[in-house]
């Protein structure tokens, strides 16, 4: 059973089978606007938390998405390439960024659920 | 983002009510976006009208018996060679010609000018002149005014329908249709388009009018910057600097040739010396390759690997439909087709040195 969690730096993960796939919030993509590049990583890299894993672009500016924990890519987003603006539009659904192999499934512990992240952004 | 120093504009209430999202700009908080987005807000000014608060931004009047003198000093300019309501887009100059501000001066009668200044400068700006004026006859007032800018091929028509005639002005040109209002054919995103600068009680009734037209709606700053950089435009800060002279800008059009020849304006004699030997850069427009933006700062290389120059503006044009940039490139790379490479975090992006503007100028000339 898929569980979701969400990162300070407005990230949600859905875990399953010890694979994550991560995007931005809802939240973020607001912030962010009209996105129109994903620069997507490639699979089998290595990222430790807190590493950029993705740059999302909008028409003004240049964001980091940094890896929530430890795993490797195993997937990337391909059709973000032709249409980036799924982030704006689906940002928790067809707007997922990447997939990755969790290294260390305890980090997740550090993780907020909905509700905390709800009041996190107030 | 919240310090004490942040000043807000007048009308601050009605862009809250609209939904505005703001951020920080040139100590000012501004609007930056508004619930359609920088995408639709921008193609909405191209197709039907945009109205911008530019309240930021500074109006003085320099009036007096030696109005003419003072600016002929201050800018390259032969400020007694314009008509009345005729607008030039100028500059002030340090000694080394470099750009200290790119303005709009106006001419509102045979002693009286309107001098338009960006927000980031506005300060430097008055100190800049009120020093200047101490040597001539002249007074310079900055003036307390909301001002707004209305921008796309409706602008004219929704103006109309607010009961403000637009027809006999040309573009770069201004007049002042009521008392302590100004009014210019002018304008930030290469659309036929208005500049009014107007009290804060006017201003409301103008606002309410125009948005109660189908065809107005409001436009954050965002779009304000992809719209000016589309449309091939300078925003001092970043494609324009006191370390640019006006013919490494490519802006020498705005300079009258008797001005460049023999005007005793502040920057002349290095001027002249520059353009004598040649400028070394030259601002050109970019294209990148592909759907990535390439941005101010981003280090230019040739073919060989050699530094060749750097991005001073890039984003994304709503309406081009690609990435668009400006920057300064090497005199001798500055012929469009040239083929360059922006350094974007570690990968190069092929870019081509590409003619401005990246959508048609839609001016009404005449």
């Amino acid at each position: 059973m898929a569980k979701t969690y969400f990162t300070e730096d407005h990230e949600w993960l859905r875990v399953d089978g010890g694979v994550a796939t991560v995007g931005i919030t809802d939240y973020a993509q607001e912030q962010l606007g009209d996105l129109v590049f994903v620069e997507l990583p490639e699979i089998g890299r290595k990222l430790a938390k807190g590493d950029t894993a993705v740059v999302v672009e909008s028409v003004k500016a240049a964001s980091d998405v940094y890896a929530p924990v430890d795993g490797e890519i195993t997937e990337a987003n391909a059709s973000l390439s032709a249409d980036p603006s799924l982030v704006n539009s689906a940002a928790t659904g067809d707007g997922w960024l990447w997939k990755m192999r969790l290294a260390n499934e305890s980090q997740l512990d550090s993780l907020m659920d909905e509700a905390a992240y709800k009041a996190h952004i107030g | 983002m919240t310090g004490d120093d942040t000043r807000h504009l007048p009308l601050e209430d009605l862009h809250q009510a609209a939904g505005a999202r703001f951020g920080a700009f040139a100590g000012w908080s501004m609007p930056l976006t508004y619930p359609p987005g920088v995408m639709k807000e921008h193609l909405h000014t191209r197709e039907h009208a945009g109205l911008f608060d530019i309240s930021h931004m500074k109006l003085f009047e320099v009036s007096g018996p030696e109005a003419t003198a003072l600016l002929n000093r201050a800018c390259p300019l032969d400020a007694g060679a314009l008509e009345i309501s005729q607008s030039k887009y100028t500059f002030f100059l340090n000694e080394a010609a470099g750009i200290i501000d790119d303005l709009i001066v106006t001419r509102l009668g045979d002693d009286r000018f309107m001098v338009v200044a960006n927000a980031g400068n506005a300060v430097e700006d008055e100190k800049h002149l009120r020093a200047l004026a101490t040597a001539f006859d002249v007074g310079v007032e900055p003036l307390d005014r909301v001002f707004l800018a209305i921008q796309g091929p409706d602008a004219w028509a929704a103006l109309a329908r607010a009961g403000i005639e637009t027809g006999s002005l040309l573009f770069m040109h201004g007049v002042e249709p009521r008392q302590n209002w100004f009014m210019s054919r002018s304008g930030y995103t290469g659309e036929d388009g208005f500049e009014i600068g107007l009290p804060e009680k006017d201003a409301r009734d103008l606002v309410a009018k125009l948005l109660g037209d189908e065809r107005v709606q409001w436009i954050g700053l965002a779009a304000r910057d992809s719209l000016r950089l589309e449309a091939g435009l300078c925003l001092h800060g970043q494609d324009l600097t006191p370390e640019t002279d006006p013919a490494s800008a490519g802006l020498m059009w705005a300079i009258p040739k008797e001005v460049r020849a023999s005007g005793h304006f502040i920057g002349a004699d290095a001027l002249r010396s520059i353009i004598e030997r040649g400028p070394s850069q030259k601002r050109v427009g970019l294209k990148p390759d592909g759907r990535q933006p390439v941005r101010a700062g981003a280090a230019l290389i040739d073919a060989d690997g050699h530094p060749a120059g750097h991005v001073a503006s890039g984003g994304f044009g709503p309406s081009a439909g690609h990435p668009v940039a400006m920057g300064y490139v090497n005199t001798a790379l500055a012929k469009a087709g040239t083929k360059l490479f922006a350094d974007v975090r570690g990968t190069k992006i092929p870019v081509d040195v590409t003619p401005l503007p990246f959508t048609p100028h839609r001016y009404r000339k005449g």
